[in-house]
């Protein structure tokens, strides 16, 4: 118990660490990077916000989701249809966070007061990105049509209109001001989740992924705050697809399929399980892989993907970051082994699984 | 392909690479001038690797061709290709990259519609001129791309004559689900009507769809004279299998927008595909000087196997050939001058016979040829010379209205 | 009535094959409790093992139907040896690395081979049904699925292994103390689950287009059934393959194949939302 407090202490300097490493990266980037430099690191804060939604819901509530993705493809989807509908671009960022929230919430509802148990809820979970995956595939032709959005099936819909100043639909911004909403957003997110888990609604959702029996006996309904916190990660997930799609201007059924679950749950446990800043270093960290495997033709990048995720498995399930963070606290306390344990324990990665 | 081959290609790519590089100096034109950089996005793996993979060689073929010829205005040609793997992700991501990063002059690729409807947006608003080299649905009218392949107008309608004469007079379509199949199946059904024939049924199936023997009983309960196919990709060309397999052949015959593109008259039994009805603007068997001297410079450069070229190749071939002519005669790669020098008409001797460019509709004038495969050869029926791009002529004037950027499709009220 | 027997003929081919694309599953899942993602890439190595051995001259049905699980149950022994067997007791650990199992499949399989699409052409002919013609392939396929169900409920209900393999899923600890080793009994159930997803590559190869991706196709369908029909294996698999069977077939035929595999899909949620054990969770408990 004595290392509690150092724990603490780091994790409180951490999160403070991360802010202005954030904020840096913010302002930094433009000045740093070109235009094209610029555009790739836009497409790493959408994904590392959808990382950061997998390592909500998959580290601090413990529901195994496999099938994330379709709450960034209904995120991403529910943006590009608004925006083509309405042009101006703030109610359609509400409903990219708002329609995958209702969807998890119907589905959460459905499997969590079902007492479906953890393994079926990943099965479930992928089944219904799947789902979702075929039927949006199948909406080519002008019949398929949301107001003057055609959903274009396989096709997708292509030029979506970028992010607006509220109000000023005739001015999107450019490819400087996507960054700043994208990165903004990011942290912005980042301090949220960190507040919702210093928050009572998060120390419940933490207090069952470690002890369901428990933490209902004392009187809470484990259902419920599962339920609400795979609404609050299917938002993230949800304002992350909204992201992707103005990173590209276009979005298609693949944001549904199965290797977008795949990639995000590798994000998750190389970065590492029960930490926030983990899932998103993990998901710019392999993104800059699956690039830098694809600029060559002779190694598939999904091969390289596949070592590493049964090496992560096998070898270092916990993740970069608390092995990171236990070093440091190594470094702190000078007494070495026994800090090393507790301090997993204060944070709580070894058992989330 | 076995892992030799596999080798064996990507040793080529790199040597022809290393050869692109190295030209100049070889040449001794004097001429260490800085290249134009040409851009390719095309699909060598995936479900229409089978199809990019050699249009890709098309691509460093007609490359290296300029470039033994000493270039364009004096400078070498640098060829920057991206392979997509067959994922609009990777398209979307890639033409940012050649128009952002690599800042090419111009691009040449995209296979499927979807692709070209993904990356299109990007080319426009980068201003980079785009060439789409594929037989395709038509209707495109954009002043910043140029198509190159055939349209429904010069194809589709021909292959529906001869099935009315021959076959009958009531169809069952199928299509491949997107943007390609659904337009293609509009065309196939105005002129179904339009020639006093009906479609009794029409079936779409997304690209990773395997098995039909739910659309084989559809279409067996039907009972149509014949079947019109618009079916795309490798994993579709199990239906003609399946086909075969369900003894369909013999009973209902099939005509296709599509088949024989890819290498399907090489690994598919031929009594799977003999008889099937195609229309394309090129077929390899085509007995004339040109259109065999092109199949023995691909056998010279990629290998005597290179026995599955189709319209898509050459299609490859003429984009690049035109945007050279354009150049030359523009004396500039500047955008705005290019689209100038081919918008003032102008043709190219192709293996194809003589293609020229329609200024208005950014689409080629060329000649089409009906052909059924026959024992793994295509046995040539009839050739229309000089055919139109109507589809897109009705409604698409680019010279007239510049600021026109839409796909016009059929209409089927009439 | 020649349409509703093309239909019923259809009906017990969709059957067959989801028997075929489950069983290997169904094995790994009932005796271990490990839920393998990577079983459709199983499927994939065993439809490449049949074009390759097709293509190299060995006889067609050799190469669809001997060597598919053969070379496939070897694999899953390798991997069983060198990843799985370090996970056991830890599910979600063990999903997780099969999943990077998967990928790195498909990877390899990319990358030696390219991510093209192959064929193998089917090996016999047609027959007519009234008016009507089907393809004879799908008996194969039929008599392949009863082949490998009979073949599971035999072993399971009259052999020794059989016996030590229930013993072994019922109670590890007591198989254990009676002198039998899990670690062994896993190895086996392993190997055997995997060269089960081979033959089912295998005989599916000639009917679907054979690509290094060709698993995804399959996976959904295959876990849900499996889900769906509960920890029995013969007979879990048979019922839920022949529910879920006539409902995709079904819809298929009178829509479009797309809405009857989500048919399927939707289902099979609903199945697990009533009986969260299965079909032979709740019904037809002490069957095999």
């Amino acid at each position: 118990m004595t290392s509690a407090a150092p724990a603490r202490r780091l994790s409180a300097a951490g999160f403070l660490a991360t802010l202005a490493l954030g904020l840096a990266i913010l302002f930094g980037a433009p000045h740093a990077l070109d235009t094209f430099g610029l555009v790739q690191c836009t497409g790493f804060a959408a994904l590392a916000m959808f990382g950061l939604s997998q390592g909500f819901v998959w580290g601090f509530a413990g529901v195994m989701c496999f099938g994330q993705a379709a709450f960034l493809g209904l995120g991403g989807y529910a943006y590009a249809v608004a925006v083509l509908n309405m042009g101006d671009s703030s109610v359609p960022v509400l409903l990219s966070i708002l329609v995958p929230m209702l969807f998890a919430g119907l589905l959460g509802y459905f499997m969590f007061y079902g007492r479906i148990s953890d393994a079926y809820i990943g099965v479930i979970t992928l089944t219904v990105s799947v789902i979702l995956f075929q039927l949006v595939n199948a909406t080519s032709g002008s019949q398929y049509r949301i107001g003057v959005a055609e959903l274009g099936g396989f096709n997708g819909i292509p030029a979506i209109p970028a992010l607006n100043a509220p109000g000023h639909p005739d001015e999107p911004l450019d490819i400087e001001g996507i960054w700043y909403a994208a990165m903004g957003a990011l942290i912005l997110v980042y301090a949220l989740l960190r507040g919702i888990l210093a928050s009572r609604l998060g120390r419940v959702v933490v207090a069952i992924r470690e002890n369901e029996t428990r933490a209902q006996l004392i009187g809470y309904d484990p259902r419920l705050y599962k339920l609400i916190a795979f609404m609050i990660a299917a938002g993230v997930a949800g304002l992350a697809g909204c992201l992707y799609a103005n990173w590209g201007g276009f979005i298609s059924p693949t944001v549904f399929a199965l290797p977008m679950s795949a990639q995000v749950i590798i994000y998750v446990l190389v970065g590492g399980l029960g930490t926030l800043i983990g899932p998103m270093l993990g998901a710019v960290l392999i993104q800059a892989l699956i690039i830098a495997a694809g600029s060559q033709s002779a190694v598939d990048s999904n091969l390289g993907l596949g070592l590493v995720l049964v090496g992560f498995v096998l070898l270092v399930p916990q993740g970069l970051v608390p092995v990171a963070r236990s070093l440091g606290l190594r470094l702190l306390e000078r007494r070495p082994r026994r800090v090393a344990g507790t301090a997993q324990d204060g944070l709580a990665t070894g058992s989330a699984r | 392909m076995s892992a030799m081959d596999r080798r064996k290609v990507l040793k080529l790519a790199m040597a022809s690479a290393a050869g692109t590089v190295a030209m100049p100096f070889v040449a001794r034109k004097g001429l260490a001038a800085e290249p134009i950089k040409l851009g390719s996005l095309l699909d060598g793996s995936g479900a229409l690797g089978l199809e990019g993979k050699r249009m890709i060689e098309t691509t460093e073929y007609a490359v290296e061709q300029l470039n033994k010829a000493g270039g364009l205005l004096g400078r070498p040609i640098q060829l920057i290709a991206y392979d997509t793997q067959s994922s609009m992700q990777l398209y979307t991501q890639y033409a940012q990259q050649l128009a952002l990063k690599d800042k090419v002059d111009v691009i040449q690729g995209g296979i499927t519609s979807a692709s070209r409807e993904a990356i299109r947006p990007i080319f426009d608003r980068a201003r980079t001129l785009y060439f789409y080299n594929t037989q395709y649905e038509g209707g495109v009218c954009d002043r910043n791309v140029f198509c190159t392949g055939s349209t429904p107008a010069q194809t589709v309608n021909h292959i529906v004559d001869y099935a009315l004469k021959t076959w009958g007079k009531k169809a069952y379509i199928i299509a491949a689900d997107y943007n390609y199949g659904h337009i293609t199946a509009s065309w196939m059904t105005k002129f179904m009507k339009d020639g006093g024939g009906s479609v009794l049924g029409t079936d779409f199936f997304p690209l990773d769809v395997t098995n039909f023997s739910s659309a084989i009983s559809r279409i067996q309960q039907a009972q149509p004279d014949l079947v019109l196919s618009a079916l795309v990709g490798a994993n579709h060309s199990g239906f003609y299998r399946q086909w075969d397999a369900a003894g369909m052949k013999s009973k209902i015959p099939v005509g296709s927008s599509v088949f024989g593109l890819g290498d399907e008259l090489t690994t598919m039994d031929p009594s799977t595909t003999n008889g099937i009805i195609t229309c394309y603007g090129w077929y390899n068997d085509l007995d004339t000087p040109a259109s065999k001297a092109f199949v023995a410079g691909m056998q010279a450069k990629f290998g005597a196997d290179v026995t599955d070229l189709s319209e898509l190749d050459t299609a490859t071939y003429e984009g690049i050939l035109f945007w050279a002519e354009a150049v030359k005669k523009a004396g500039s790669i500047e955008r705005d001058k290019v689209i100038a020098a081919l918008e003032s008409g102008l043709s190219i001797e192709s293996p194809t016979g003589k293609v020229t460019m329609d200024g208005a509709t950014h689409h080629t004038i060329r000649n089409t040829y009906l052909a059924r495969p026959k024992d793994r050869k295509w046995e040539i029926l009839a050739t229309f010379p000089n055919s139109f791009p109507a589809d897109t002529g009705g409604a698409c004037d680019l010279i007239k209205n510049p600021r026109t950027n839409k796909q016009f499709t059929p209409d089927l009220k009439g | 009535m020649d349409l509703a027997g093309l239909l019923a003929f259809n009906v017990i081919t969709g059957i067959a094959t989801l028997v075929l694309i489950t069983l290997g599953l169904g094995v790994i899942y009932g005796m271990m409790r490990i839920i393998n993602l990577a079983h459709g890439e199983f499927m994939m190595l065993g439809a490449y093992t049949a074009v390759m051995a097709s293509g190299a001259g060995v006889n067609i049905w050799i190469a669809m139907l001997v060597l598919p699980p053969l070379v496939v149950g070897a694999i899953g022994l390798i991997l069983e040896r060198t990843v799985i067997r370090f996970l056991y007791g830890r599910m979600m650990d063990t999903m997780l690395a099969t999943w990077g199992i998967s990928l790195g499949l498909i990877g390899l399989i990319t990358t030696l081979y390219g991510n093209v699409v192959r064929g193998v052409s089917t090996p016999v002919g047609s027959f007519d049904i009234g008016r009507y013609g089907a393809s004879l392939y799908s008996l194969v396929i039929v008599a392949t699925a009863l082949a490998a169900l009979g073949a599971m409920f035999l072993v399971l209900r009259f052999t020794k292994f059989g016996l030590i393999l229930r013993a072994t899923m019922q109670n590890p600890r007591m198989a254990a103390a009676l002198g039998v080793q899990p670690n062994r009994i896993y190895m086996a159930t392993f190997a055997l689950g995997a060269a089960l997803a081979g033959l089912a590559g295998g005989v599916l190869a000639p009917i679907s287009g054979v690509s290094p991706a060709m698993g995804a196709a399959y996976i959904a369908r295959a876990f849900i059934t499996v889900l769906g029909g509960g920890p029995a294996i013969v007979t879990g698999t048979g019922l839920a393959s022949s529910l879920f069977g006539v409902i995709n077939e079904l819809v298929s035929f009178k829509t479009t194949p797309v809405i009857g595999d989500v048919a399927l899909l939707v289902a099979a949620i609903l199945l697990i939302r009533v009986l969260p054990q299965g079909i032979t969770g709740r019904y037809l408990r002490r069957s095999l």
